[in-house]
C-alpha cells in the first residue's frame, strides 16, 4: 500500500495539520508520500522532507498551485492517483473544498474527518456534531480521507529525510481564478494549533469587550476564539468560531468566557484536556463539560485574571 | 438565470440527538426533523438574487423518503417557484447525491446551483465540490459573499483558515454556503399557504440512470466518550493557582 497526504502549507513552510494527517497515514500502514502543490514551494517541500516516517515528496511547482484553487489541484491529484491505495489530508478549509473533488472525479466516496483508524479500509468518524461515532468501511478501491488532525498526535517535524521528486502541473482547469484575500494579522498562535484557546461567547455583549480575552489570551500564549452565537452577533468575524460548523480544537486548555454551551459549540470544543468555564449562569450547560467552573460576571473575573496572570 | 438549490431533511439542530441502543444509528422515530441550516441559507440566497431581479426562476431539489416533500415545501414558502423531488428510500451518500443532482442539472440547464457547505447530520461536506466536479463547472465553497458579473462570471467571497478569500468563477458554477453569507428568513402564513400551490416533480433514482447504492458500509454507531463535569472554584485566584499547581497547563 501507499499513501499519499496532501501537504496543508503557504509555500515557504508546512502547517502543522499535515503532521496530523502523515500519523492517521502511519496508522493505515505502507509508505507514505506527501503531495506539495504550490508555487514557489521549495520551502514547503524541503520541511515536508524532513517530517519523521515520509519516503517521498512529490512537488508540483506552478503558478496555477500559488492558491490551491480546488479545480486544478483535483486535477493534479487524479493524475497522481493511480499509484496510491490512500489519499489523505487534513480536514483544512483546503483539504475540504479539494478533496471531495477529486473524490467524484475517481468516483469514490470520500470518508470525511476521521477521527480513528481501526483497519485499512475502516475508519470512525463523528457525525451529528460529534453526538454520534461512526465507523464506516469503505468498498472503494481508492480510500480517499479527511483526517480531524485534533484526533491524531503530530507527527515529528524531523527526522525523516525524503527524497523531493518534481511532478510535471496537471494544467490549469481555466474555470475560476483567485482574486485576493484579507487575512486576519495577528501575532497570537492559530486557533486549530494553540496550545491554548481563550473564547468567549455571546456573554461578552460587544466586540470591543473581547479586547479583555485579547489581554489574557496575550499573557497565556493563547489563541482567541468564539462561540457561533458570539459571530452571529457580529462581535468577532467567523474564522474565530469554534463548533460543529467552525473549527475543531483540542487544546491542552480551553478557557471558555461567557458561552453558555450550546451542542453545536461542545462539538467544537469538548476534547480539549482541560476546560475551564466562567459564567454567571450557574446553570449554563459549559459547566457539565468544564474541569474548573467559575460562576462568576465575566466583567470582573476577566480582568482579575489578568491581573492574577501578572502575579 | 435558473438557480437550483439542493435541500435537505435532517434531525433539527435543537435536537439532542441519541444514539440507538442497537448501535444502527440514531433515534429518528418522533424526532423534529427540519431544513438544513445551510440549505435555508442556500434558499435564502436564491431568493434574495430574484428578489433584485438577478434570477428568473429558482427550483428546490430533494432527494430522499416521502416526507423530503415537506422540507421542498419550506423552500416553496421561503420563495422557491418549483420543486424536483427525487424519491428513494435508499440511503444516499453525497457522491450519490452528487450523481442525482448532476442529472436534475442536466434536465433544467440553471445557471447556478446553491448547496450549504455540509448537512448536521453526517457532517460530511462533499456534496457541492462532488457535484461540481462531475459537471465540469468551477466550485466556490464556503461562499460568506456573492456578486453576479455582466460578463458571465461571479466573485465570491470564501470563509478560510484565517480570514476571506475572494474569487472569479465562470458561470454556470456550484456555490455552497457558508454561516455569514445571510440570515434566512421565516416564511410568513400567506407563503407558507401559497406553497402549498407550488408544484413539485416527482423523480426516481432509476429515471436519472443513477445508481444510489451506498459506498460506505455503516458498521457501528456509538455514543462518544462522556466528559464529566470537574468542581467549582470559588475565586479566579483558586482558578489559577488550580491550573498552575493541579492541572499543570499554565
Amino acid at each position: 500500500m501507499s499513501i499519499l497526504v496532501l501537504a496543508e502549507h503557504d509555500n515557504a513552510s508546512l502547517k502543522s495539520a499535515t503532521l496530523h494527517a502523515v500519523t492517521a497515514a502511519q496508522k493505515i500502514g505502507g509508505e507514505i508520500h506527501i503531495l506539495v502543490a504550490g508555487a514557489g514551494a521549495q520551502g514547503a517541500a524541503d520541511a515536508a522532507a524532513k517530517v519523521a516516517g515520509v519516503a517521498k515528496v512529490l512537488l508540483a511547482d506552478d503558478a496555477i498551485y500559488g492558491h490551491a484553487l480546488a479545480e486544478n489541484v483535483a486535477k493534479l491529484i487524479v493524475g497522481l492517483a493511480g499509484n496510491y491505495s490512500h489519499i489523505l489530508s487534513a480536514a483544512t478549509v483546503n483539504g475540504k473544498n479539494i478533496l471531495p473533488r477529486a473524490s467524484a472525479l475517481l468516483d469514490v466516496q470520500q470518508i470525511s474527518e476521521i477521527s480513528a483508524v481501526e483497519s485499512a479500509d475502516t475508519f470512525v468518524r463523528p457525525t451529528y456534531a460529534g453526538n454520534a461515532m461512526t465507523t464506516v468501511q469503505s468498498s472503494d478501491k481508492i480510500k480517499i480521507i479527511t483526517v480531524r488532525a485534533t484526533a491524531f498526535d503530530a507527527a515529528a517535524e524531523t527526522g525523516g529525510s525524503a527524497a523531493i521528486e518534481k511532478v510535471a502541473s496537471g494544467g490549469d482547469a481555466g474555470l475560476s481564478k483567485f482574486l485576493g484575500q484579507e487575512v486576519q494579522k495577528t501575532e497570537r498562535p492559530e486557533l486549530t494549533s494553540a496550545r491554548i484557546v481563550v473564547s468567549g461567547g455571546r456573554g461578552m455583549q460587544s466586540g470591543e469587550n473581547f479586547k479583555m480575552l485579547e489581554e489574557v489570551a496575550d499573557k497565556l500564549g493563547a489563541a482567541v476564539g468564539a462561540s457561533r452565537a458570539a459571530v452571529d452577533a457580529g462581535f468577532v468575524p467567523n474564522d474565530y468560531q469554534v463548533g460543529q460548523t467552525g473549527k475543531i480544537v483540542a487544546p491542552d486548555l480551553y478557557v471558555a468566557v461567557g458561552i453558555s454551551g450550546a451542542i453545536q459549540h461542545l462539538a467544537g470544543m469538548k476534547d480539549s484536556k482541560v476546560i475551564v468555564a466562567i459564567n454567571k449562569d450557574e446553570d449554563a450547560p459549559i459547566f457539565q463539560v468544564a474541569d474548573y467552573g467559575l460562576v462568576a460576571d465575566l466583567f470582573t473575573a476577566v480582568p482579575e485574571l489578568a491581573k492574577e496572570l501578572n502575579k | 438565470m435558473k438557480v437550483l438549490v439542493a435541500v435537505k431533511r435532517v434531525i433539527d439542530a435543537n435536537v439532542k440527538v441519541r444514539v440507538k441502543a442497537d448501535g444502527t444509528g440514531v433515534e429518528t422515530q418522533n424526532v423534529k426533523m427540519s431544513m438544513n441550516p445551510f440549505c435555508e441559507i442556500a434558499t435564502e440566497e436564491a431568493v434574495r438574487l430574484k428578489e433584485a431581479g438577478k434570477v428568473t426562476e429558482i427550483v428546490a431539489v430533494s432527494l430522499g423518503n416521502a416526507q423530503c416533500a415537506e422540507t421542498i415545501r419550506t423552500a416553496l414558502a421561503m420563495g422557491a417557484d418549483r420543486g424536483i423531488h427525487v424519491q428513494t428510500d435508499v440511503e444516499l451518500q453525497p457522491l450519490a447525491v452528487a450523481k442525482l443532482l448532476k442529472a436534475v442539472v442536466d434536465k433544467e440547464q440553471p445557471g447556478l446551483v446553491i448547496l450549504g457547505k455540509q448537512a448536521i447530520d453526517d457532517d460530511s461536506n462533499q456534496t457541492g465540490q462532488m457535484l461540481s466536479a462531475l459537471l465540469g463547472w468551477p466550485q466556490a465553497t464556503f461562499a460568506s459573499k456573492l456578486v453576479l458579473n455582466d460578463n458571465a462570471t461571479a466573485n465570491v467571497t470564501r470563509e478560510v483558515d484565517g480570514g476571506l478569500e475572494t474569487i472569479e468563477v465562470k458561470t454556470p458554477f456550484v456555490m455552497t454556503t457558508d454561516l455569514r453569507l445571510n440570515e434566512p428568513r421565516y416564511a410568513s402564513l400567506p407563503n407558507i399557504m401559497k406553497a402549498k400551490k407550488k408544484p413539485i416533480d416527482a423523480l426516481t433514482p432509476e429515471q436519472l440512470g443513477v445508481d444510489p447504492t451506498p459506498r460506505l458500509k455503516t458498521l457501528k454507531v456509538a455514543e462518544p466518550p462522556k466528559r464529566s463535569a470537574g468542581i467549582k472554584v470559588k475565586s479566579v485566584a483558586e482558578l489559577v493557582d488550580k491550573l498552575k499547581n493541579e492541572a499543570k497547563v499554565i
